[in-house]
């Protein structure tokens, strides 16, 4: 299930404005990796390049190589579509589609994808939101409007929903930031366990949190304003919180930065 | 006041928030505040004391003053509007030789009266219904299109065209229904009548051109930009949150509009019908210059007949007297009253899509 991205020489542009430059970086598999960095660096847009939402704003794109486990995400044949359903995506602001119940926000993903047995659904749906820690908390109000839970909780439905057709790889892009330090401390615990199952990348804004969830952390930083972003380093997160190998890190990390 | 000071800016450069630190500073090339923002000079910022003003009540007093007039004068307008047609409308009711309600007859020649609104509240509402039967859907696909399929210029362009549908005045619609769409649609509607005759709906009406059928189909016309304008407002409303979580699940440019923008969208374009709706039951001279008259009553589309408001335009000459004239008003006040519900629900769905 779990699958390795490589990004090979990844330009990425949004219309004329070159946003980010020349990335080459490896997500191993089963692992969570968080992209730090200041803000307008393009840490997001590389997340989003991973499975091509990036192109879905009118004149982005980019160019280059996304491979998971070999396969070219931007291949001639891929049908973005196919892409999404394998590399699912949690989002900054939690999103149930207000319309859907708690249940039908969780199997969305699969009635797209043409299941249509309850006794499937029913099964994937428990096993979801238990995969999300969230099932005690809705057993019982499974058919209850999922924009009716609280902030950590529809932030913890919509991993639920991502995971639940089983994809190779979860994006997370700031999931914690719209979340108070409780709901943040739950989703936190999520991601550690979610790493048995699945190749986890995560934009985070908060040190503290890439150092405490992920195994890899991919410094991203711009030269000046207006410059493209570019990935500093990647390496183990021990290192470089404690060791890292550039002086951009080594200020960003410990708040000389600039 | 100033107590909180203190530890408030102390939280804001807690030493742990880098992130806010690094971007304060890295913005002191052009910000002489950010200058000040390093370790060292923590906590010796010093904002200067501004005198305010009181704030002045007047204008708010005036501003709601204003408001509450305004409101008044409409609600009364209203009422007079209502109370106008009632007590107009009493005298002849009152000496009806028919049920008013659900004779078909419309006879007011002499001094029986004998008026009844059953043929007219039938051609109004079949011929708003068929009317937006083909509007709302054409109306939904192109507000679709412009918001979410064509590009931006051409939706743009598109959106236009549809808007200057709604500039044509309704004199032109019904000239334009009457000497060129109707004919030309006459062949088609005696097609239908022979296909499906035995159905009472499909019956062969009227010779002539003017049917409800090509009626029904000059006010689809008519009503297609407004329903279109507002479905497209909602429609390129949808929170980007919504589109997408759905595209992130994979879903196709179809599924995505299907589990994000149409339920996002489905009261206001609920409401948007129903405006429409409105119109069309209301339209009178375009209606009236399409439509012939015929004695009598049919289920018929492919009938001729009267909706309220073209029996009202037509029968113009005759509200010289107080009686016949008050036959109009109490035919005219059945329009009023099927409007105002129409509205009224339209109403409702919109609020009630906004709670959920």
């Amino acid at each position: 299930m779990a699958k390795r991205i490589e990004v090979k020489d990844l330009n990425i542009y949004y219309g004329s404005h070159h946003a980010v430059q020349s990335v080459n970086l490896t997500v191993e598999p089963r692992s969570v990796t968080a992209f730090i960095g200041p803000s307008g660096c393009g840490k997001s847009t590389v997340l989003r390049t991973l499975n091509r939402m990036h192109e879905v704003i009118p004149g982005a794109y980019c160019e280059g190589e996304v491979l998971l486990d070999g396969i070219n995400l931007y291949g001639k044949d891929v049908d973005p579509v196919a892409v999404r359903r394998q590399v699912g995506m949690v989002f900054q602001r939690p999103n149930p589609f207000p319309s859907m119940s708690i249940y039908e926000n969780v199997v969305a993903g699969l009635k797209l994808n043409g299941v249509k047995s309850k006794k499937v659904l029913d099964e994937a749906a428990e096993k979801s939101l238990r995969g999300a820690n969230l099932w005690k908390e809705v057993k019982d109000r499974l058919d209850k409007p999922g924009i009716g839970l609280s902030g950590g909780q529809q932030q913890r439905l919509c991993i639920a929903r991502a995971i639940a057709v089983s994809p190779d790889v979860l994006l997370m892009d700031e999931p914690c930031s719209a979340l108070d330090p409780i709901s943040t401390l739950a989703i936190e615990d999520l991601i550690h366990e979610l790493k048995d199952e699945y190749t986890v990348v995560i934009v985070t804004h908060n040190m503290q949190q890439a150092s405490r969830v992920s195994d890899r952390t991919a410094f991203f930083n711009l030269a000046a304003q207006g410059q493209p972003g570019e990935l500093v380093e990647l390496d183990d997160t021990e290192k470089i919180f404690s060791n890292p190998t550039k002086q951009a890190t080594e200020d960003y990390i410990t708040g000389r930065f600039g | 006041m100033n107590q909180p000071a203190e530890p408030l800016r102390a939280a804001t450069l807690e030493p742990e928030d880098h992130d806010t630190l690094a971007h304060l500073a890295g913005a002191a090339d052009e910000s002489p505040v950010g200058k000040h923002l390093t370790p060292e000079t923590r906590g010796r910022i010093t904002i200067p004391h501004v005198e305010l003003a009181p704030p002045t009540k007047g204008p708010d007093r005036f501003f709601s003053g204003l408001t509450v007039t305004t409101g008044v004068v409409i609600v009364a307008m209203i009422a007079a509007i209502a109370i106008f047609l009632v007590a107009s409308a009493v005298g002849p009711l009152s000496r009806n030789q028919v049920n008013f309600l659900t004779s078909t007859r419309w006879d007011i020649s002499d001094q029986n009266l004998a008026f009844g609104i059953a043929a007219l509240l039938w051609t109004t509402v079949l011929s708003s219904i068929v009317a937006m039967v083909i509007a709302v859907p054409v109306a939904m696909g192109v507000a679709l299109l412009i918001t979410h399929y064509a590009p931006s210029r051409v939706g743009r362009v598109v959106g236009f065209l549809v808007d200057l549908l709604a500039a044509v005045p309704s004199i032109v619609y019904g000239l334009w229904g009457a000497r060129v769409f109707a004919p030309w649609l006459k062949p088609f509607g005696d097609w239908l009548s022979d296909t499906l005759g035995f159905i009472p709906l499909f019956e062969r009406g009227v010779t002539s051109a003017g049917t409800v059928f090509a009626a029904s189909l000059v006010l689809a016309i008519m009503i297609l930009p407004i329903i279109t304008a507002i479905s497209r407002d909602v429609f390129d409303q949808t929170p980007r949150d919504h589109i997408e979580a759905a595209w992130a699940l994979g879903a196709t440019k179809w599924e995505m509009i299907r589990i994000a923008v149409i339920p996002y969208g489905r009261s206001g374009s609920i409401a948007a019908a129903m405006l429409g709706l409105g119109r069309a039951l209301g339209e009178t001279i375009a209606v009236m210059l399409i439509l012939s008259t015929v004695p009598g009553f049919s289920w018929s589309l492919f009938s001729g007949g009267q909706t309220f408001a073209s029996l009202i335009a037509r029968g113009a000459p005759e509200f010289d007297s107080p009686t016949k004239a008050g036959a109009y008003i109490a035919a005219g006040l059945v329009l009023f009253v099927l409007t105002f519900a129409v509205n009224g629900v339209a109403r409702a769905v919109a609020a009630g899509g906004k709670k959920g």
